[in-house]
């Protein structure tokens, strides 16, 4: 039943900087089931766009495997690598510029088939186009518009047509809705609801809207600073974090309702630099329960209930 | 309490060759002494430019203020000569941009930007100045030895501080804060936020909150005014609004958002895009995205009803004539 589609085993990512070598993403284990939202979540510079890049090797990887259907695509040569990209696709946060803007709504979206060919044949392309945009809900009228002329949420669907067109498994949606207004957000929210439960789709989807990602994901993975530091079942998060992170995360949201009373976790200070950070835990140096321990050994990301990972020595 | 500041019939263009963009029609608004308003809108809907109105700061040209009146401490600002406003901004009024990262000078330390400002209002001597400034670094949970720091060495929720301690220099009467927190990451927009109610009390200045998130306005804001394409659609006390919303664009907006405590299959939608500032729809601006739309609402703007003690919705559903049919 819960078939597993991506065994990420130890994934990192480093950039070399002037200043030393920085720990973009350090070390992550974890899986994404078959058919579900995986909501990665997280502070700016956590890591969390890294992540879905790395997984699609549009970063790629310093060490680790990215196990999908049973093989390791990081030992992929580039012409197989192509091949695997028909399966994994990315929706960018921004549609105003990751669309080129000198090419046509048709052009934009019959772009990916041109560059695989025989996905499908020459004389059906159009179709498939026509086809993809009324997946997405974009009118025919708007097939020989330039982006310039559409509004966010239309041009956002644009990049979501081009992911679908042809036919993935699996996508990345990275801050999909981030740049959009609330009222445009909800639709572009239900969309993508829509067409993973019709076309079966596996979603990464990666976010620092709280509350977005509850909505949209099954499973929800907290980072800091290039590390996972909980995952589990969206409810639980929630309910039940463990983290001393999630725990302040998720207290900082502001909520849009009037009397409610409820404990704020104010964190001291900013995220520290990913610049050869030490050997400890991550959160050492803002956390409310942190001990001795803590600053030299850096905790496992181990199962301390069914199904809910974290990592911190003190839970 | 009385009005600090009240603006009647504020309308605002932008005219080019091609169109003429209508960015604020017909706005009404007022913010008492030591109260916050938040301003809610979606992108367009002519929040920055109310704010920039307000500050004498639109763009001209293309922007022109075409009428109304802004009353600030008995005064209307749109008489006022430039000099006359410069003595204003900074001073009386000040502002709060977006984004921190481009709003500090990047080869003027903080402190001098800090200095420039009490500078520009207060003839003060050097070592006093520096004191002053100092203290408003302090102030704002910067340690003074900082003074001499570039804006580079800053993380954004520190550049945020130096930007407010800017705003509150010269202990002004009223502070626009357009999205001050939407460039930062939740757990420093806290921060953020919490020093900002503190200094608006210690200060006892007034704030309009320029903002989309209605997270923001529950927690920091007394009134709130949901803005749509360039007007005020409902205006009152943030518990009655958030417990009571009656413009079905407010409802809407409430409902769009996904919810922490509630589980929900589907999103509410509010369908369509709004209107093109060029070619606003006539009557309600929102009538074509409304599901409660009537005849009425097609051909007549509606004047804002008061329904609840200083609540007031700027619909037909809620105008008593128009329900009994006249």
């Amino acid at each position: 039943m819960e078939r597993v589609l991506i065994d990420v085993r130890d994934l990192k990512k480093y950039f070399n900087t002037k200043q030393g070598t920085l720990h973009a993403v350090d070390g992550l284990n974890f899986q994404v089931l078959k058919g579900e939202t995986l909501g990665l979540v997280g502070e700016s510079g956590c890591g969390k766009s890294t992540t879905g890049r790395a997984i699609l090797r549009l970063h790629e990887p310093t060490s680790g495997e990215v196990i999908y259907d049973g093989e390791d695509i990081l030992k992929y040569n580039n012409k197989k690598m192509k091949e695997m990209r028909r399966k994994m696709q990315i929706v960018f946060q921004d549609p105003y510029s990751s669309l080129n803007p000198r090419l046509s709504v048709f052009e934009l979206i019959a772009d990916p088939l041109y560059v695989n060919k025989g996905v499908v044949p020459k004389n059906r392309i159009e179709e498939k186009v026509k086809y993809t945009m009324e997946l997405v809900g974009l009118e025919k009228r708007l097939i020989n518009s330039y982006p310039h002329e559409l509004d966010g949420g239309r041009r956002q669907r644009v990049g979501i047509a081009r992911a679908l067109v042809l036919n993935p498994e699996f996508i990345v949606l990275d801050e999909p809705v981030s740049a959009l207004d609330v009222s445009i957000q909800s639709q572009i929210l239900n969309l993508l609801d829509e067409l993973q439960e019709k076309l079966s789709l596996t979603y990464i989807f990666v976010a620092h809207d709280l509350s977005v990602v509850k909505h949209i994901s099954d499973r929800i993975a907290v980072m800091y600073l290039g590390n996972i530091v909980e995952l589990t079942d969206y409810k639980k998060i929630f309910e039940d974090p463990l983290h001393p992170y999630t725990q302040a995360l998720l207290s900082a949201i502001p909520i849009p309702k009037v009397g409610i009373k409820r404990e704020r976790i104010m964190l001291e200070g900013d995220v520290p630099s990913p610049i050869n950070p030490g050997p400890g835990c991550v959160f050492y140096g803002r956390c409310r329960n942190r001990k001795d321990m803590c600053k030299e050994v850096k905790p496992e990301f181990e199962e301390k209930k069914p199904g809910h990972f974290v990592a911190c020595h003190i839970v | 309490m009385g009005n600090l500041l009240e603006i009647k019939n504020l309308s605002i263009e932008y005219v080019t060759d091609e169109r003429t963009n209508k960015a604020v029609n017909n706005l009404n608004l007022k913010i008492r002494e030591g109260e916050t308003l938040g301003f809610v809108g979606e992108t367009g809907a002519g929040k920055t430019t109310t704010a920039l109105g307000i500050m004498r700061l639109v763009p001209s040209p293309p922007g022109r203020i075409v009428s109304g009146e802004i009353i600030f401490e008995g005064e209307n600002l749109l008489e006022k000569t430039e000099k006359e406003m410069r003595e204003i901004r900074g001073n009386k009024i000040s502002m709060i941009f977006q984004d921190p990262m481009t709003s500090l000078n990047p080869i003027m330390t903080v402190g001098e930007q800090i200095e420039e400002v009490i500078k520009l209002h207060e003839d003060l001597p050097k070592d006093e100045l520096r004191k002053r400034a100092e203290a408003m670094l302090e102030t704002v949970g910067i340690r003074k030895e900082r003074f001499d720091d570039y804006p580079h060495e800053f993380s954004g929720g520190m550049k945020q501080r130096v930007v407010i301690a800017m705003g509150l220099a010269c202990n002004p009467k009223l502070i626009i804060a357009d999205e001050p927190t939407t460039a930062l990451d939740v757990t420093i927009q806290a921060q953020v936020l919490e020093l900002m109610k503190e200094l608006k009390v210690k200060f006892n200045t007034s704030m309009l909150l320029i903002t989309h998130d209605l997270g923001v306005v529950a927690e920091t804001c007394d009134y709130v005014a949901i803005m749509y394409a360039g007007s005020v659609l409902e205006y009152g006390n943030v518990e009655r609004i958030y417990n009571n919303p009656l413009h079905p664009y407010t409802v809407g907006l409430f409902n769009s958002i996904p919810s922490l405590d509630e589980d929900k299959d589907k999103l509410d939608v509010i369908p369509g895009t709004p209107p093109d500032p060029a070619n606003l729809p006539t009557g309600c601006k929102f009538h074509p995205r409304c599901s409660k739309c009537m005849e009425i609402c097609k051909q007549k703007m509606p004047e804002p009803i008061e329904v609840e003690e200083g609540h007031y919705v700027s619909c037909f559903l809620y105008d008593k004539d128009v329900k009994e049919g006249r």
